[in-house]
C-alpha cells in the first residue's frame, strides 16, 4: 500500500483516457481508477489482465443446461411420462424440440444470475458495505485516478496531473 | 482510383465460363423423354447406393424390391414393376400405370434440376446484396459512428443489385412464359384440379407475380441509387451535412418499405414453390439469412482489401464488430428456423407438418447439416473474443456460414421443384461458379469508381478512432 496517495478527477472520460495513457508513458504508479460508468478500452490502457468471468459464465451455462435436461427427463419422461404434441414416444431425444426452449433459458437463466454473484463476490461487494471510493462524485459524474504519491514530489505531480486535464488534484496521506 | 491485379480481373471470367459451360452441358444432358430417365434411374441403382443422388430413391427401390421378392429376383425398380411373374393382368396393369406415372414425376424434377440450381445460385447472390444494403441503410438510420470507414465497401457490394436482381427476375419471367415449372402454382392444369391454389390465385398468379417482383426491384434500387449518390456527394460537399441528412432519411423510408417489399418477396420467390404450405415468419427467416450472408461477405471483401494493402484506416476493432454481428446474426437465424420448426412439429398438423417431413426423409444431410454450419460452427468458434480478431478465424467461418446459407436457400428451394432427385452436381457448382464470378467480377469493378475512403462523412473522426 501506498503510504501517500494523490486523487486526479476529470470531468470526461476521453480526457481521462488521454491521462490515463500519460501516466503510463512517465511510468506513474496507478492505484487504481474510479469511473461513474465503465469505459470502453480503460482497462487494456491500464494493463489489467483480461477478465476470467467468461470463463465462468461458459460454466455456469454448461450448468443450466445439464440442470435443463436433467430436470425435464424426470418430471416428463420418468416420473410421469407425458405425452407431448400428440407423439407418446416417452422418449426425451425424440421430443426435442419441445424442450429446447426451457434447456435455452435454463442455460441463459444460470449464466447469468451465477455470474452476478460471482462478480460481486470476487468484488467484495455485499448489502451495506461501506464504499471504498475516494469521493462520492465519481459515482455522479466525476472521473478520478488514484496515484501512488510516495516517491514524487507534489508539485510536480500536481502540475503534470493539471497538465493532463484534471479539474482538481488532493493529496491523502494512508 | 483503386486498381487491382489481373489475377483478381481473370478469376471472375474464368468462374463466369467455366460456370456456363457447366450449366450448357447439364442443360443439354436433362432428360426429355420417359424412356431416358428410365435409363438413368436403372444405371444409377447399378451403380450402387453410395450417391447421394441415389440415396432417397435406393431405399424406394429397395422397398419395392422387398415386396416383389417372393415372386421376382430381379432387384431394379423397371423390371420389378413390369413383373414377370406376377399372373394377374390387372395387377400388372396398374403396376405399370403406377410406373409410368413415377417416370413422368422422376423426368419433371429432372428437367427441373438445372433450372432450380441456376435459380438458387442467383437468388443467393442477389440477397447477399440486399443483405449489405440493409445493413448498410441500418448504419444510416442508427446514426452509427463506428462503420463509416465501411461504408464504400457496403456500397460496392450493393452494386450487384441490380444485375443480380435482373437476373433472378428474367428466371422468374421465364417460369411465368412456361419455359420452365419452377413454380407448380403457375400451371393452369394443376390449378384446375387443385381448390387451395384456386383459392390463392388472387395473389399468386403470373401478372400479379411478375408486377411485385418488378416493384420490389425497382423500389430497392431505387434507394441504392440516392444512397450512393448522397453518399458521394457528401464528399463533395460536406459543409451543412446537407446530402448527410438526405442519406439519413432515405435510409429510414427505405427500411420501412423493405421490411414489407422483403416479406412479401420471400412469400413469392421462395414460400410458394409450396404453394399449400405458409408459414408466417417465414420473411424474417429469409431476411435473417441474407443479412448475415451479407455481413459476412462485408466482413470478408475487408479483410481482402486490407490484405492488399488498402483501407488502411480500418482497425481490428472494426473487424471484431463484424464477427460479432456475423454471431449475433446467425443465433438470430437459428432462432427464426427452430421458432418455425417448433411450432410445426408440435402441431402436427398434416397441410404443415408436411414441409418438414419432406425435408428430414429426403433431405436428412443438408437439413440437419445446415444447422451444424448454420449454429453450432459460428457458435462455439466465434464465443471466443478474442477470435473475432483473427482474419484467419474470421475468413473460415465466413465462409462456412456462406456455405450454410447456400444450402439453407437449397433446402427451401428443391425439395418443391427436385423432390428426391436431388444431388450437389455440375449444375450446381456450375451456377454458383457463374454467380460467383459475376459477383467478383461486378463488386471489384465497383470498389475502382470511389475513393475507399470517404471524406465528408460527419462520424467519420469517430469510426477512425474506433477502439474497442
Amino acid at each position: 500500500m501506498a503510504s501517500k496517495v494523490a486523487h486526479a478527477y476529470y470531468l470526461d472520460d476521453e480526457v481521462l483516457m488521454d491521462a490515463v495513457k500519460a501516466c503510463k508513458k512517465k511510468h506513474y504508479h496507478i492505484e487504481d481508477v474510479y469511473t461513474p460508468f465503465p469505459v470502453h478500452g480503460l482497462d487494456k490502457v491500464l494493463g489489467l489482465p483480461h477478465t476470467r468471468l467468461a470463463i465462468c459464465a461458459f460454466i455456469y451455462g454448461l450448468i443450466g443446461l445439464t440442470v435443463a435436461t436433467t430436470m425435464m427427463n424426470f418430471i416428463m419422461i420418468e416420473d410421469w411420462p407425458q405425452n407431448i404434441g400428440g407423439k407418446p414416444s416417452f422418449s426425451y431425444i425424440e421430443n426435442l424440440p419441445s424442450f429446447i426452449p426451457i434447456m435455452f433459458e435454463l442455460t441463459v437463466f444460470f449464466a447469468a444470475h451465477l455470474m452476478v454473484i460471482t462478480f460481486y463476490m470476487r468484488s467484495k461487494l455485499w448489502p451495506f458495505k461501506k464504499a471504498e471510493n475516494p469521493n462520492e462524485r465519481t459515482t455522479d459524474d466525476l472521473f478520478c485516478i488514484e496515484l501512488d504519491a510516495s516517491h514524487v514530489e507534489e508539485s510536480e505531480l500536481d502540475a503534470f496531473l493539471k497538465l493532463t486535464g484534471a479539474e482538481e488534484v488532493n493529496f491523502k496521506n494512508q | 482510383m483503386n486498381t487491382f491485379k489481373n489475377n483478381i480481373k481473370i478469376l471472375p471470367l474464368v468462374l463466369m465460363v467455366l460456370g456456363i459451360i457447366g450449366l450448357a452441358i447439364s442443360f443439354s444432358s436433362a432428360p426429355s423423354s420417359t424412356e431416358e430417365v428410365e435409363q438413368i434411374l436403372a444405371s444409377q441403382h447399378h451403380g450402387g447406393h453410395g450417391a447421394s443422388h441415389g440415396d432417397a430413391h435406393a431405399a424406394d427401390h429397395d422397398s419395392h424390391g422387398d415386396a416383389h421378392k417372393a415372386e421376382s429376383h430381379h432387384a431394379a425398380h423397371g423390371e420389378d414393376a413390369h413383373g414377370h411373374n406376377t399372373h394377374e393382368v390387372t395387377v400388372q396393369d396398374e403396376a405399370h400405370t403406377e410406373h409410368e406415372k413415377h417416370l413422368h414425376h422422376v423426368l419433371h424434377q429432372l428437367q427441373n434440376k438445372p433450372w432450380a440450381a441456376l435459380y438458387v445460385a442467383a437468388f443467393f447472390f442477389f440477397m447477399i446484396a440486399l443483405g449489405v444494403l440493409v445493413f448498410y441503410a441500418i448504419q444510416f438510420a442508427a446514426q452509427a459512428g463506428w462503420s463509416p470507414l465501411l461504408f464504400r465497401v457496403m456500397e460496392a457490394i450493393t452494386a450487384y443489385l441490380l444485375p443480380g436482381g435482373i437476373i433472378v427476375f428474367i428466371i422468374l419471367a421465364l417460369s411465368g412464359f412456361h419455359l420452365n415449372h419452377l413454380f407448380v402454382w403457375m400451371d393452369s392444369e394443376v390449378v384446375a384440379h387443385d381448390e387451395l391454389l384456386q383459392g390463392k390465385q388472387g395473389w399468386l398468379n403470373v401478372p400479379a407475380f411478375l408486377i411485385r417482383a418488378a416493384l420490389y426491384l425497382i423500389a430497392w434500387n431505387v434507394y441504392r441509387h440516392f444512397a450512393v449518390k448522397f453518399s458521394r456527394k457528401q464528399d463533395e460537399e460536406p459543409a451543412g451535412n446537407v446530402w448527410y441528412k438526405k442519406s439519413f432519411k432515405a435510409a429510414a423510408v427505405f427500411l420501412v418499405v423493405f421490411i414489407y417489399s422483403e416479406s412479401m418477396m420471400s412469400w413469392d420467390w421462395i414460400m410458394s414453390f409450396d404453394p399449400h404450405w405458409f408459414s408466417t415468419l417465414f420473411g424474417w427467416y429469409v431476411f435473417a439469412s441474407m443479412f448475415v450472408s451479407g455481413i459476412t461477405v462485408i466482413a470478408l471483401t475487408t479483410i481482402f482489401l486490407k490484405s492488399k494493402g488498402y483501407l488502411a484506416k480500418v482497425n481490428n476493432s472494426h473487424l471484431h464488430d463484424l464477427a460479432k454481428f456475423m454471431f449475433g446474426i446467425s443465433i438470430f437465424w437459428t432462432y427464426l428456423w427452430f421458432s418455425q420448426f417448433m411450432l410445426i412439429w408440435y402441431s402436427d398438423i398434416p397441410e404443415e407438418v408436411t414441409y418438414f417431413v419432406t425435408r428430414i426423409n429426403d433431405y436428412t444431410l443438408p437439413f440437419f447439416g445446415m444447422v451444424a454450419l448454420n449454429l453450432v460452427f459460428p457458435l462455439l468458434v466465434l464465443m471466443n473474443s478474442d477470435f473475432k480478431r483473427i482474419n484467419f478465424i474470421i475468413v473460415t467461418v465466413g465462409i462456412v456460414i456462406l456455405i450454410g446459407h447456400y444450402i439453407d436457400i437449397y433446402n427451401m428451394v428443391m425439395p418443391a421443384t427436385v423432390g428426391v432427385s436431388w444431388s450437389i452436381g455440375l449444375p450446381e457448382i456450375s451456377a454458383v461458379a457463374l454467380f460467383l464470378g459475376l459477383f467478383i467480377f461486378v463488386v471489384t469493378k465497383a470498389l475502382t469508381k470511389a475513393d475507399l475512403e470517404p471524406s465528408g462523412n460527419p462520424y467519420l473522426e469517430e469510426s477512425k478512432h474506433f477502439h474497442y
